[in-house]
């Protein structure tokens, strides 16, 4: 036995595994080029799998003939729509679409037939000599074409082509306008815009002939969702399928759903008996698509003199395009998240979810609520002008005081606008400048919320909302098993400090074997910031379990009573007492009788917290809203239309900063993809052809106009977050078109109604604006 | 399909290979075993594949791999020597210039280039020179940190 004396270590010196800026735990392969994507993953010998695509935007398949393409040398399998056993969408209620085209094509350039080949020219060849029938039929690349009267259903039974309306209305509205002193109505429409990650897809599938399983290691950000469609797309027993998720390279919600390709690789291994590789391009990403829908709002907001908000009326339309896949999840966001943001007590939300001959939309960072988190935003500026209240004074006349139960039952039960606010009002020396700056410069303002974790799951299956296990052996080492899949924001790393924290030990003692569905528990993915909060959760749960474990140990070989145990990570002691054990003789100690150790922690979002019982209040629910302010600083070319972001100052809660140093990049992140969407990014179709779809045309923001970030993490400690955390990658995107658009307005008073700020429609609005104010002084004159 | 015997000199080893005349450096590369060259785009839009040849950047996805016969081709794979990661990895690693790391090892070999012309290189020409390639993580500010990082550590050395 151990029972050397050591001081004990005092809580204050020792070295803490959170709040502390943290290197990725699997940095190292990433900067030395050793970590391996799906594209890296060793493959001697296999197929090579590629698709065809539909050259139409609408039609019948009459028929689809292979027959020649199968007779190609070298052409080892060639599969249709015909060869999947059911359809596949990511909600269990809305399951419209197959991996590859059945019956109908519904946009151009959906996957219809698919080979794999023994090399790239064969497989092309292949491609060239399937023979497709198409019978065209009537299409539709606007919401409101496809919402005619007349036009055809691309789906049956969704009547003028609304995949879902939502009808919703809280509070008194009518009287929230009747009370009002001033209200205002404007339309808004937004761009359809891709989350752009860097990596492109693609799938390495193995399958068995001789056991009839099959492995996947694909580009995913939801390793079970995609297990679990693979099984049911391809008819197989789910006990057959393995997925295992290399390093992903972003994902940003492109990721969030179990994609075409990955079934139909699976489909090609099967068929050919052995491995199929299948290498998109970056075409194929941006034709796979799932971003965020084009989108036309028209917002009306009620507000008393002071600056109270007392109505809100809102209906949105979303350009879904041809399938289902998060859709009818995007226009309930879209709504839910009117509300928790600030107090508002009479809500009305009308939403129209449209199917259209275009490629299919679905989650993207922010999902569902940023262009209408802009609306908002930029109404709020707007009438503060009128009512010539500043506004941040604005804002703070609207504040939630937590815990607080919104209109559409959200529960809130932490909230740090005001802190945030204060921050950006004072790092950006709002007081001294707004207002003083010379013209074509401005400042803007604009708060934003987020959810960490959708309070009810996808798949609605009554098990715990996230799992981890931990696992302790002879080594010492302690080994974090978990489904959740890091894609880049650090989430193994954010785990493994939770876990060593509780267990006080240093990180370097952990290891984390992720994403791995034959070894890890099920997780539902990386999706809505759920990992950290959940998943983290879970994972101070298991720690708590194996602390539990090891005191027992300790206890019973030190012969005294677990109570009397003082934990110190790599050593315990006996409460005053300078008998002890190190660590390794705990580890040895606990494995005496019942071998290696394996504990599990759960947790689910308490119920109180997973919405209300309206049709689709799941939606938004969450155990924790984060918050967010900005101010972003810009100026503009008032003879080109260009605008340029000086500065950005944003101040994030974030409940607690597990890891200040991911949590900061997360936030810069966000900021990013928010301009991007604010300043150039936009998809477009010419009859559903996609013009820029390429990283030329379809322009992300580089290090060259990239602005200097000043990033503020507030630490308002939620009740329910794993050490009061909360998300931190989401919640401050919503806030950089509004903040943007209300710079530009204080620099050259024009309020852009359409993103993204192009310099086209900075100066068409800047031409408007100067004909306007010399109409108006010659009619004063007159 | 024509093939040729293509010697280059490959992280400071010479060899020689047998590829088509077509061949792109960045699938020779890959298909030699480096596959930290990575490609995110369809030509020459992204800059993930970016390598050093003599020295220069440059994209290896729109690159004839016979077009550098008898050049000097370094990847991200040669900068750790011995075991000890380069001043720039480092930096990447502990200021977070990596997140999703895809963009990561293209973009180590842009700075990689920068630094070797220029050691102490304002914030302005850190941003040029990494301006062809595109990260969708880290909104660039900890990128620009990283290689801040690494000319402050080589001023200490």
């Amino acid at each position: 036995m151990d029972t050397s004396a050591e001081s004990r270590v005092p809580d204050a010196l020792r070295e803490r595994s959170i709040g502390r800026p943290t290197p990725l735990i699997d940095g190292i392969e990433k900067v030395t080029g050793r970590a391996r994507y799906t594209a890296d993953l060793p493959s001697d010998g296999a197929l090579v799998g590629m698709i065809l695509r539909s050259p139409v935007a609408h039609a019948v398949i009459v028929a689809i003939d292979t027959s020649r393409a199968c007779a190609i040398a070298g052409v080892r399998a060639v599969v249709t729509g015909q060869d999947f056993a059911a359809p596949y969408g990511v909600i269990p209620i809305a399951q419209n679409e197959w991996p590859l085209a059945r019956d109908r094509v519904r946009y151009r350039g959906e996957p219809v037939a698919a080979v794999a080949a023994v090399d790239r020219e064969t497989a092309l060849a292949a491609l060239a000599a399937i023979e497709l029938r198409l019978e065209p039929l009537p299409a539709y690349f606007k919401a409101a074409d496809a919402r005619a009267a007349d036009a055809v259903l691309l789906h049956e039974k969704k009547k003028g082509n609304v995949e879902r309306d939502v009808d919703h209305a809280f509070g008194d509205v009518d009287q929230g306008f009747a009370a009002a002193d001033l209200v205002r109505e404007q339309s808004f429409h937004y761009a359809e815009v891709a989350h752009g990650q860097i990596e492109r897809n693609g799938a390495l599938a193995t399958y068995e002939p001789e056991r009839d399983r099959l492995t996947m290691q694909s580009t995913t950000q939801v390793p079970y969702y995609l297990h679990l469609t693979l099984a049911q797309c391809l008819g197989m027993d789910s006990a057959h399928v393995r997925v295992v998720k290399p390093f992903v390279g972003g994902g940003f919600g492109h990721r969030v759903e179990p994609l075409n390709f990955e079934m139909v690789t699976g489909a090609l291994a099967r068929a050919a008996g052995g491995v199929v590789r299948m290498e998109q391009s970056r075409e194929d990403s941006f034709l796979t698509h799932r971003g965020r829908p084009e989108t036309d709002i028209r917002l009306k907001l009620g507000m008393k003199r002071n600056g109270e908000i007392t109505a809100v009326d809102c209906e949105i339309v979303q350009r879904g395009g041809a399938y289902a896949g998060y859709g009818l999840v995007t226009i309930l966001y879209a709504g839910a998240l009117l509300h928790a943001l600030y107090k508002v007590d009479a809500v009305r939300y009308r939403g129209y979810r449209i199917y259209t001959n275009t490629p299919p939309c679905g989650a993207m960072r922010g999902h569902g609520a940023v262009d209408a988190r802009h609306a908002f935003e930029a109404m709020l500026d707007s009438m503060a002008e009128e009512l010539g209240l500043d506004p941040i004074a604005l804002r703070r006349a609207n504040l939630i005081v937590p815990p607080y139960r919104t209109q559409n039952d959200l529960q809130v039960n932490s909230y740090g606008v005001p802190e945030c606010l204060a921050w950006v009002e004072r790092a950006s020396r709002w007081r001294e400048r707004k207002g003083t700056l010379p013209r074509g410069r401005g400042l803007g303002i604009a708060c934003s919320h987020y959810v960490s974790g959708s309070a009810k799951p996808v798949h609605w299956s009554g098990e715990p909302h996230a799992v981890v296990n931990l696992r302790l052996d002879f080594d010492g080492a302690i080994t974090l098993l978990t489904g959740a899949a890091d894609i880049g924001q650090g989430s193994s790393t954010l785990l493994a400090q939770v876990a060593a924290e509780v267990l006080m030990l240093p990180l370097a003692r952990m290891r984390v074997i992720a994403a791995d569905s034959a070894l890890t528990p099920k997780d539902n993915g990386s999706y809505s910031s759920r990992v950290s909060f959940m998943v983290g959760n879970a994972a101070m749960r298991a720690a708590e379990a194996l602390l539990d474990v090891l005191v027992n140990a300790a206890a019973k070989k030190l012969d005294v009573s677990p109570a009397d145990i003082e934990w110190l990570g790599e050593r315990c002691v006996v409460r005053g007492t300078d008998r002890g054990l190190a660590f390794a003789s705990v580890v040895t100690a606990a494995l005496v009788d019942n071998g290696p150790v394996t504990v599990k922690g759960t947790w689910s979002a308490p119920p109180e917290t997973q919405g209300g019982r309206l049709r689709g209040a799941a939606v938004g629910s969450t155990a924790g809203f984060s918050y967010a302010a900005q101010v972003v600083e810009v100026s503009v070319d008032q003879d080109t239309g260009a605008v340029k972001v000086e500065h950005v100052w944003v101040a994030h809660d974030c409940g607690f900063a597990i890891n200040p140093l991911a949590a900061t990049g997360q936030v810069h992140g966000a900021i990013s993809m928010g301009m991007g969407q604010a300043m150039q990014e936009e998809t477009q179709y010419h009859q559903g052809l996609p013009l820029s779809p390429n990283f030329l045309d379809y322009r992300l923001p580089t290090a060259v106009e990239s602005p200097p970030i000043d990033v503020h993490l507030v630490e308002t400690i939620d009740p329910l977050g794993p050490f009061g955390a909360k998300e931190a990658s989401e919640g401050a995107l919503h806030g950089f078109p509004p903040a943007l658009t209300n710079a530009i307005a204080d620099a050259v008073g024009i309020r852009l109604t359409e993103l993204p700020a192009t310099p086209d429609r900075v100066l068409d609005a800047i031409v408007a604006k100067r004909r306007k104010d010399r109409l108006d002084a010659t009619r004063a004159e007159s | 399909m024509a093939r040729r015997l293509l010697k280059l000199t490959v992280n400071g080893r010479d060899r020689e290979d047998a590829v088509d005349d077509h061949a792109l450096l960045v699938d020779h590369l890959r298909g030699i075993g480096l596959t930290g060259v990575k490609q995110g785009c369809d030509a020459g839009e992204c800059g993930a594949c970016t390598v050093l040849v003599d020295g220069e950047p440059r994209l290896a996805c729109i690159t004839l791999a016979a077009s550098v016969e008898g050049q000097r081709v370094e990847t991200i794979e040669s900068l750790a020597q011995n075991g000890r990661m380069s001043r720039l990895q480092a930096a990447f690693h502990e200021k977070l210039g990596t997140q999703c790391g895809f963009c990561t090892p293209g973009m180590i070999m842009s700075a990689e280039a920068l630094l070797r012309r220029h050691a102490q290189p304002s914030e302005r020409e850190i941003r040029a020179a990494l301006g062809g390639n595109v990260c969708r993580c880290t909104g660039y500010v900890k990128i620009v940190e990283s290689v801040q990082c690494a000319c402050a550590a080589a001023a200490g050395a």
